[in-house]
């Protein structure tokens, strides 16, 4: 891989070394469940940027999904006794 | 299954804390016998914002991510007192971009496409500039980040999504079985 350390080919990419890119888009693999069970290293920067959009957005999707739960779920539960409970169980 | 071991000043313990504390005063402001859609769908939108400050609230000002998110949240609702008559601005707003978004992100599909078919091996930091524009608008604060800090807050605000979703959904499993 040749030295591309001074290259400037867009606005927000000068002058970063490819170590340090390298670095931190392995480490954003292995966050991403897909990529990180695939087990394969042959995995293109560009390909995880794009899961890691994909994941960030299912992820935005199921709060929402959580959140219209929870407000419908809040209706039918008297809040205070649930509160130790819940505490209780996540945290023992 | 690490709920075992929670330190109390974790990530983990303090948004289950700041969230409760926040459902528990969003049931508190509506007796809620009557549900009808409307007060659902409000009642919702205010869960899923507590959701998201309590996290960005239990990150702090330490990300770059998080101080937007609460800059976001705050300016918000600072617009919103101020201009109650106004309502309707605001979500013509709101669309408006969501609109641009989904245009704007066709077109960076396009070129994508073309990018990593032409230079996957060789050229990856071209394609990855173009990649990083998607992701700019997913996380909190991305459009003033370079490509290095934009990675890093981007694991770092993965990381805190997934125990954002790991507490709401055990607390919805637990709600549900009352």
């Amino acid at each position: 891989m040749s030295s591309r350390r001074s290259r400037q080919s867009t606005a927000g990419v000068s002058r970063i070394s490819d170590d340090q890119i390298i670095e931190l888009v392995s480490k954003l693999q292995q966050l991403l469940p897909e990529i990180r069970d695939r087990r394969s290293d042959k995995v293109s920067a560009s390909k995880v940027l794009q899961e890691t959009c994909n994941y960030i957005r299912s992820l935005h999707r199921e709060v929402d999904d959580l959140s219209e739960r929870l407000s419908q779920l809040l209706a039918t539960i008297d809040a205070d006794s649930a509160e130790a409970a819940i505490i209780r169980s996540l945290i023992m | 299954m690490d709920s075992q071991h929670l330190n109390p000043s974790s990530l983990k313990s303090r948004f289950t804390a700041t969230f409760l504390r926040a459902l528990i005063k969003i049931n508190a402001q509506k007796p809620i016998s009557s549900s009808s859609p409307r007060e659902i769908f409000q009642r919702y939108r205010r869960i899923k914002v507590a959701a998201d400050k309590s996290m960005a609230y239990s990150v702090r000002s330490r990300r770059t991510w998080s101080r937007a998110t609460l800059w976001k949240l705050r300016s918000r609702s600072r617009s919103r007192l101020a201009s109650s008559g106004r309502r309707s601005s605001v979500k013509t707003r709101t669309t408006t971009t969501t609109t641009t978004t989904t245009t704007a992100t066709n077109h960076r599909a396009a070129i994508v496409e073309k990018t990593s078919h032409e230079k996957e091996n060789k050229e990856d930091h071209v394609g990855l500039a173009v990649q990083a524009e998607e992701l700019r608008e997913l996380v909190p604060g991305g459009e003033s980040m370079d490509l290095c800090n934009l990675l890093d807050e981007t694991a770092h605000y993965i990381k805190c999504l997934t125990t954002q979703v790991q507490v709401m959904k055990k607390i919805a499993n637990l709600y549900s079985l009352e």
